[in-house]
């Protein structure tokens, strides 16, 4: 067991709760926040009605995952297991009887919490309702579903060990490390994997294409990453779903809806901090598509026609209900995928207490081709002070295929 | 039948009118149903901007109305004649489904003036009870504008409404409405720019001596973002607006204003392609018990409720309260009972005007970007010795020019041939027309019952419409056209079509969908059917709300009053009933 | 236990998660198997409401015969001149035949109980037949006159006869035996400019060819930058819904 250094533990007490409460209850609220931070409900709940009772299919490269029932269900959930098996489970991916999880629970990034955090989080789990439900949770085909492959796994792709702050960066800064590196995940899907399906530590946050979107590069470069954010952009899109280059919408959406929108301001503020001094990460620019190529020309009118409506002239969009285009990062990724899975199958932004409307893209494959669709978004992100790689028919017909 | 769990409220209907008191009861932390008989509205998946651009299918096909098949009405002119079905829609256009009529509506939102709510009173004091038409059967609201002043500001906060106010606090300000009563705020958002033929208009009318103002609008001139959260996208002159939904969020209706928050409240369920038979009541029939409804494979549930309110649109509104005999039948033999009486409408007028040397760029519209003027409408004129009241809201509003609606021709050209075609082509780009939507003042024979002949789906009789132009509205009619008439002349069209509304109502070309009255509120149970909480007489925990509560209709679009009068009966329910159940309120 | 939206094969956890807030596509909460709505709705990919629309080619309702003589009306219901093409080059005789085929030809969508009375002309339509049946015996009682006064099919006589007739119809100054021909021509004169002028997405107006020549620019949705361009020339060129599918063509 780590000890922490006084540094970490006034970190870690931030953003506590007032100690006046019963220490029990102050417990449980902590911990049910954490498990908000954590987004455990993402994976371990299917049924609103059976929380944390498991079942979330997870698809991986290599397969089929479930999530666990994580309900103190003595048969089917976790109603057997110590704290030490936890804290196992949640920092060392070794779970139950030695079990090893595999990464898809991501230990590697909970291996940042601290004890008190996985105290409290373990204690909050204590007072779920225990529900009947079994889950089979390894549903990978062979060979990947020999566990035991997870060691060599492990020793590639897993830095263990506790979240260690950094002495020269500000209280707030560290608290958006811990969050961004531990309990948010966000490198999950947002970091680059290798070929065995971890991390690429020296891409973290740099953006990766998972389950059929593209998780956009989250590091300092300006042209495709968080550089141009501002700190509002970064915290009003976490809080809100909403800011003015997006809606969340896809797996993001999922993630603020059941996660950040609850985050209280000061955690949402760390992690921009945090982000808005991150690294970057050798971003490509490059020139923009001249207006009089074919495709910009073709993609023009039917901007006009078809998209120009929400969007607006120019890309400018409108104020929390279409996003804008111009001058997006989210416009610039090098990977198209969520570009066209949105125009081409439409999409709906998240609703959250503070935005409710949800509106939806339409889906635009009855009235375009794929040809079409690599048009219109090719001159959309060669337009109004965007560069980017132009999208092709046979792009826009890969991501359909996918999503059938 | 099966007999579900009993719910606080059960609400029918989910257009405007049902989904914000749905809202408002369900913010009070009751547990809420509202019951829909038509299918959900999904902006993106429904009104995709790639196939909303087609007027085949939502004009001429009707596609978002109520298909006459679930349900239509049985009209006649008087009550000599058999009524016989309305077989597909053509005076007006019925809603259906989540949103109902909000969807493809016009976006026209005024307010009634302050003398409207004391019509009957106001008259008779300013021209004297002998000025009164013998054949007219006005009446008082039982309000006043004082009380329906709060709940017209916040329907038009919630819908975002585009205007410039006229009065506000008693200041008159130049470029509103002059008559306009005094508002305790501006629009929420500015008026929407226009196109060349309003300020045409506006221009010649201002010459004239008039005051001009921009028509308020509910499709929204900016990005508006309402109290309840939601946020809707800008106008952009589509020009494919009345009868068609909006494909980016800028036609404020429940679908884009109310229901995105609605639907996320814990407490609140909706049931769409459920379609309600009845109201049900007590053996003393003065307490209703809930309603019954059959669902989309044709099973009856009854449904339980303490409070029903019953927001179906005013036909099925008057025709739930038939079948469901609340209230006594109206007669207009014996002019007793209340169920159906003033029934009432609007009384479309127009003068087109063809150039040859201007272009409107006429497929340039929205169904409520325009310019009006209110110099002819309602009391705002002296009618001393006219021998008609009312009058109406004279305004150019060019909605659009789709072509297979839109084709203005000079009188005399063919129908069809080269020389239809060369006047079609001569004419399309350079024709406007000004509208003048005009007061129906409600009579004695113009009623709605419950047809002896046809029957629904369910075998329930359908409601039948007697109605036809009072002889007040015709000559009012021509008077009020006249002066449309002269406004127009100077501007110096090449040739005019002046068009009063004459003879009978016809149920055939398009009018308005302004239908009104049939369970009329006011101040005395004998001539009205709701008090002025929408509430039911002897019925306390009913409460009916709509245009049907109008007791006549002025020269004005409804919507922004069937708005204001939802919020007020919330109200009401909120503040006296829920601490008084049971009880008629006497506030 | 509750049914799950479909969903699409392979669809990823966090499509599913998008779905769950709503219970939508038969949620059985209280028994009552209408949609039965709660929380906010989710979004199925490529969710749409398309118009109702038939690619087949050849004629899906009209015999041949019919076809000839409808094709026929509706070029002198709009002739071929300097301004456009006639009915029949664009396609107005498609378009009725497979308005005919679908929704509209059976009057699916209207009330058409009985009894059938005739009423006032405020009354309107209340025949009982529905448009496939006035098309069907409309046509074959024209087809029978026109054989009878003059042993020639439609389609044979000359445009000025063909003229002749048809303002006669109009004027309600013929009579045809088992249809009455009036109905019948303002019948097929609606039909017909329904077809000039609709989108093309339905098999007439090809080409937009009414559009062009009114100077409609169609399904554009954005003229914030034109409003103010007042008494102006905009020169906007038509478009249609499918013009870039391709789906136009009949």
């Amino acid at each position: 067991m780590k000890t922490l250094n006084a540094l970490s533990a006034a970190l870690l007490l931030v953003a506590s709760v007032g100690s006046q409460a019963q220490p029990e209850y102050d417990q449980y609220a902590r911990g049910s926040y954490l498990a908000t931070l954590g987004d455990c409900t993402a994976c371990h709940t299917t049924d609103a009605k059976q929380p944390y009772a498991g079942g979330v299919k997870i698809n991986t490269p290599f397969g089929v995952l479930a999530g666990a029932n994580i309900t103190p269900d003595r048969e089917t959930g976790i109603g057997d297991w110590s704290y030490d098996d936890f804290r196992r489970a949640m920092t060392e991916g070794i779970g139950h009887n030695g079990k090893r999880l595999y990464g898809a629970m991501p230990f590697t990034a909970y291996t940042k919490m601290s004890e008190r955090d996985l105290q409290d989080l373990w204690a909050w789990i204590q007072t779920l309702q225990p529900i009947h439900h079994e889950v089979e949770t390894n549903q990978l085909p062979f060979p990947f579903n020999i566990r035991t492959s997870l060691i060599a796994w492990n020793w590639l792709n897993f830095d263990k060990g506790t979240f260690v702050p950094d002495a020269k960066k500000s209280a707030e800064w560290n608290r958006g490390a811990y969050l961004v590196q531990g309990l948010g995940h966000c490198g999950t899907c947002h970091t680059s994997k290798n070929f065995l399906g971890g991390d690429k530590d020296d891409r973290f946050l740099s953006g990766s294409v998972v389950e059929g979107w593209y998780a956009p590069n989250l590091g300092a470069d300006a042209h495709t990453g968080l550089g141009k954010w501002t700190q509002e952009d970064i915290v009003s899109y976490l809080r809100t779903g909403v800011n003015r280059y997006a809606i969340a919408s896809g797996p993001m959406a999922d993630a603020v809806r059941h996660s950040t929108q609850y985050w209280r301001d000061e955690d949402l503020r760390a992690v921009a901090t945090f982000l808005k001094e991150g690294k970057t990460h050798d971003e490509e620019v490059p020139q923009p598509l001249a207006a009089s190529d074919d495709r910009m020309k073709l993609g023009a009118q039917i901007y006009e026609a078809k998209c120009s409506a929400c969007h607006s002239p120019g890309g400018r969009g409108e104020r929390n209900i279409f996003p804008q285009l111009a001058a997006n990062p989210l416009i610039n990724q090098p990977d198209a995928t969520s570009l066209i899975r949105v125009v081409s199958a439409g999409s709906r932004g998240v609703d959250t207490d503070a935005r409710p409307t949800a509106p939806a893209m339409p889906a635009f494959s009855g009235v375009l081709d794929d040809e079409q669709i690599a048009a219109v978004l090719t001159y959309v992100r060669n337009s109004w002070g965007n560069a980017a790689a132009p999208v092709s028919a046979s792009d826009v017909k890969d991501v359909k295929d996918d999503m059938k | 039948m099966k007999k579900l769990p009993k719910t606080d409220v059960v609400v029918i209907g989910l257009g405007w009118a049902g989904s914000i008191i749905a809202n408002e009861l369900a913010d009070e932390g009751l547990d809420v149903i509202g019951i829909e008989r038509g299918p959900w509205r999904d902006t993106a998946r429904d009104f995709n901007i790639g196939t909303v651009t087609d007027e085949l299918r939502y004009v001429m096909r009707e596609e978002l109305m109520l298909r006459t098949r679930q349900n239509t009405c049985t009209m006649r002119n008087n009550p000599s004649q058999t009524a016989l079905p309305m077989r597909t829609w053509g005076s007006f256009h019925p809603g259906n489904g989540t949103g109902g009529a909000g969807n493809h509506w016009a976006g026209i939102t005024f307010r009634f003036q302050p003398h409207e709510f004391q019509l009957k009173s106001h008259l008779t004091e300013r021209y004297g009870a002998d000025a009164m038409p013998a054949e007219l059967t006005l009446q008082d609201w039982g309000t006043t504008w004082e009380e329906m002043e709060p709940h017209y500001m916040q329907f038009e906060r919630v819908a975002g409404t585009s205007g410039y106010a006229g009065n506000l606090n008693g200041e008159k300000r130049a470029g509103g409405n002059p008559f306009e009563g005094p508002r305790s705020g501006d629009y929420p958002t500015p008026p929407l720019r226009q196109p060349y033929g309003p300020t045409l208009f506006a221009q010649a009318a201002k010459e004239m001596g008039y005051q001009p103002f921009p028509v308020p609008s509910s499709l929204v001139s900016e990005a508006y973002t309402n109290p309840y959260g939601v946020t809707m996208g800008p106008c952009t002159f589509c020009g494919f607006c009345t009868n068609y939904g909006c494909a980016n969020y800028s036609k404020a209706s429940a679908i884009t204003t109310v229901l995105p928050a609605l639907m996320r409240k814990e407490n609140f369920t909706a049931y769409t392609n459920c379609e309600v038979l009845e109201v049900l009541t007590d053996s003393s029939g003065k307490k209703a018990t809930g309603v019954t409804y059959v669902d989309s494979s044709g099973d009856t549930w009854e449904q339980p409720a303490d409070l029903v309110i019953v927001a179906a649109f005013t036909f099925e509104n008057v025709r739930l309260m038939l079948l469901s005999h609340i209230g006594e039948a109206y007669d207009p033999v014996t002019n007793k009972g209340t169920t159906g009486r003033n029934y009432a409408y609007q009384t479309a007028n127009n003068v087109t005007l063809f150039f040859d040397d201007k272009n409107f760029n006429p497929f340039i519209g929205a169904g409520a970007v325009g310019m009006g003027i209110d110099e002819f409408n309602n009391d705002n004129f002296d009618h001393s010795g006219l021998g008609f009241f009312g009058g109406g809201s004279i305004r150019v509003t060019p909605i659009g020019s789709a072509p297979i609606g839109y084709r203005p021709l000079p009188p005399g050209t063919p129908k069809w041939g080269s020389k239809w075609k060369r006047a079609l082509k001569d004419n399309y780009l350079s024709t406007m027309s000004i509208g003048c939507e005009a007061s129906s003042y409600t009579t004695r024979t113009n009623y709605l019952s419950l047809d002896p002949n046809y029957k629904d789906p369910h075998g329930r009789p359908l409601l039948r419409i007697t109605f036809d132009f009072a002889q007040n509205d015709l000559k009012m009619a021509q008077y009020c056209t006249g002066k449309v008439a002269e406004i127009a002349k100077s501007i110096n069209p090449r040739e005019m079509i002046v068009k009063p509304m004459t003879g009978h109502w016809s149920s055939v070309p398009y009018q308005s969908s302004h239908v009104v009255g049939g369970f009329v509120m006011g101040a005395d149970p004998s001539t009205s059917s709701v008090n002025k909480h929408l509430q039911v007489w002897d019925v306390p925990n009913l409460f009916v709300v709509g245009a049907s509560a109008f007791p006549q209709n002025p020269g004005y679009n409804p919507t922004g009053t069937v708005g204001a009068l939802a919020f007020k009966a919330a109200h009401a329910i909120r503040t006296w009933y829920l601490k008084r159940p049971g009880e008629m309120i006497t506030a | 236990m509750k049914k799950r939206a479909k969903t699409l094969p392979g669809v990823t956890r966090r499509q599913v998660l998008t779905w769950s807030t709503l219970g939508v596509a038969a949620t059985v909460t209280r028994a009552a198997d209408a949609v039965s709505l709660k929380g906010s709705p989710g979004w199925t990919p490529f969710a749409d409401n398309p118009p109702e629309t038939f690619d087949q080619p050849g004629w899906l309702f009209f015999t041949q015969e019919e076809a000839d003589t409808i094709e026929a009306i509706v070029d002198r219901l709009i002739p071929a001149d300097e301004l456009s093409v006639g009915g029949k080059e664009a396609g107005c005789a498609q378009f009725i035949d497979r308005q005919l085929h679908g929704f509209y030809g059976t009057f699916e969508r209207l009330y058409m109980e009985g009894p059938f009375q005739k009423g006032t002309a405020e009354q309107g339509d209340q025949s009982p037949l529905v448009p496939q049946q006035r098309y069907r015996q409309g046509l074959a009682a024209l087809d029978r006159y026109v054989q009878q006064t003059s042993q020639k099919r439609f389609k044979d006589l000359t445009p000025q006869q063909q003229d002749a007739l048809l303002a006669a119809m109009e004027a309600g100054k013929v009579h045809f035996e088992g249809f009455d021909a009036q109905s019948l021509f303002i019948e097929v004169l609606n039909n017909t400019m329904e077809g000039f002028f609709a989108d093309p997405i339905y098999g007439g107006n090809r080409d937009m060819a009414s559009w062009k020549m009114l100077g409609f620019p169609g399904a554009r949705y954005d003229y914030r930058p034109y409003i103010e361009r007042h008494n102006e020339d905009l020169h906007l060129e038509p478009i249609s819904i499918a013009q870039w599918k391709g789906r136009d063509k009949p």
